[in-house]
């Protein structure tokens, strides 16, 4: 069956969602496609504390906007998956439902980087994304001993969320060194990450370590003291020289090995105590989601301090081919709030196009603001670099040119 | 497995249902995904891997690795990780006998 709609939405995150709710109040026809049962995204088992107004719970910002959306009568197909998208423009669902519409919106958020580390396949191992939702979205612990392998803001974050929940987080580790495991299993750049972190660390031991870690020689200094039974953060102990070199187990999880590691993450002798765990989260961090913008003919760039490959886009958030936009984790890895204020500029943007608002270059202005304020008090960078990935990404753009069929 | 009370997010609020899986009958909240109300009854092996038989669980939790497939009602191959339960669902796991696909 086709359907013909101003505007389709892919991922009903707070992205698509913001997209959605703005476009549908200015009086488009806008369709919401997502895979999961209810809408919502990764904001659903969002918790942070801010500094000023407390307890940021993203359940209930996804709650409301979800109410809105249902007010304004958008339909939402929800568990479908988008299968095809093609020129000008049509989306095909998995259910064989085929939905027309001049513009699209691709805000399907991002997934994790594998780090296959041996036994990673057992059941109790999980991405570290993973327990997040288990833990604050469907309200199931991961498991009641979690051991959690690569240390970044994600993994450092929801390791709070667990110990909230009530999980026993045995310890943060490095990954062992491989083909995969990239800056994750140095010591040394991880001290280094650890500074740069300094700025947000809720934590005096991490502000400590972000002090020390400002020069090189010092870095080297800070590995070399860096405790070898861990130091503990928020009552989690923090381990920068030991990495999980095995998960072992009948036909679940049951046991991590441990290996001691030099200051460049070469593995040194094992240790005879291995640790009894249930389960075992794998943090190598966060990746856009690019498939479904490539399929579209959307020219793809990779930047480092976005995340990887993202489609190349416009201070409008238009991607190469017109009609098509990005927001949110699929423009690069930022926080939650970022990803709602550019979904507002992408309904606000398209509503414009469309002819539904008078003062289109007024309100276009004003949601750019919102998006530049937004990145300007997050709480949480995923990348130290991310202002340099920016920067980059805009020059880029600039020599870039739309394709219009 | 269940956080009844979570010091920021309160207490659950939810309708029970019932499922099966693997012929056995489990609660479940409504609502809830196929992956949190195996792991709320303490299971973790959702299936056999094709080749060598071992065991699969939950791995990404968003829909894309498809370690987590099973057969609903059914149907081969659901996700349980992004797939709601709903009352009285069938759920069997995949890859045990030898003559599946």
């Amino acid at each position: 069956m086709l359907m013909k709609y101003d505007l389709v939405v892919i991922g009903a995150g707070p992205a698509g969602m913001g997209a959605a709710i703005i476009a549908a109040s200015h009086g488009a026809r806008v369709a919401l496609v997502d895979e999961n049962p209810v809408p919502g995204g990764k904001l659903r088992g969002q918790i942070y504390k801010e500094p000023k107004s407390g307890w940021w719970i993203g359940e209930k910002i996804a709650r409301n906007m979800e109410n809105k959306i249902k007010q304004l009568g958008v339909p939402c197909f929800l568990e479908c998956e988008v299968w095809g998208i093609y020129p000008k423009w049509k989306v095909m669902l998995n259910n064989g439902e085929q939905l027309e519409s001049d513009f699209v919106l691709i805000a399907t958020g991002a997934a994790e980087k594998a780090i296959p580390i041996p036994g990673w396949t057992k059941p109790g191992v999980m991405a570290i994304g993973a327990a997040q939702v288990l833990a604050n979205i469907q309200r199931v612990k991961p498991g009641n001993r979690v051991a959690i392998i690569g240390l970044d803001v994600l993994s450092l974050t929801i390791a709070y969320d667990l110990k909230m929940a009530g999980v026993d987080v045995v310890g943060i580790y490095l990954p062992p060194l491989n083909a995969f495991s990239s800056d994750k299993s140095n010591p040394l750049k991880m001290i280094a990450y650890l500074s740069s972190l300094s700025h947000l660390a809720p934590n005096p031991m991490l502000k400590l370590l972000g002090k020390i870690g400002q020069k090189e020689s010092v870095q080297k200094l800070g590995v070399n003291y860096y405790p070898p039974f861990g130091m503990r953060v928020w009552g989690i102990p923090l381990h920068l020289r030991k990495a999980v070199v095995e998960i072992t187990g009948n036909d679940i999880v049951e046991e991590i090995e441990i290996a001691t590691v030099d200051r460049n993450g070469q593995l040194g002798r094992k240790q005879e105590k291995r640790i009894s765990v249930d389960c075992v989260c794998i943090s190598g961090g966060l990746l856009p989601l690019v498939e479904l913008a490539s399929a579209a003919g959307c020219e793809c760039v990779h930047i480092e301090e976005l995340g990887g490959l993202i489609p190349l886009y416009n201070d409008q958030l238009e991607t190469t081919q017109s009609g098509v936009f990005v927001a949110g984790n699929s423009t690069g890895i930022e926080g939650a709030k970022v990803a709602m204020a550019q979904g507002e500029l992408v309904g606000t943007v398209i509503s414009d196009q469309i002819g539904l608002v008078k003062d289109g270059p007024e309100l276009i202005k004003k949601a750019k603001e919102k998006v530049s304020l937004e990145r300007k008090n997050a709480v949480i960078k995923f990348h130290p670099g991310l202002e340099n990935g920016r920067e980059k990404l805009e020059r880029l753009s600039r020599i870039s040119e739309v394709n219009h069929y | 497995m269940r956080i009844e009370k979570h010091p920021i997010l309160g207490y659950i609020d939810k309708k029970e249902v019932r499922i099966t899986y693997n012929g056995v009958d489990y609660p479940a909240f409504e609502g809830e995904t196929i992956a949190a109300a195996l792991l709320a009854n303490h299971i973790r092996i959702l299936r056999y891997s094709e080749k060598g038989k071992k065991p699969r669980g939950i791995y990404c939790g968003i829909g894309h690795c498809y370690e987590c497939r099973v057969t609903v009602d059914g149907e081969r191959s659901v996700r349980a990780c992004v797939t709601g339960v709903k009352d009285q669902m069938k759920i069997i796991s995949q890859g045990i006998d030898a003559d599946e696909i």
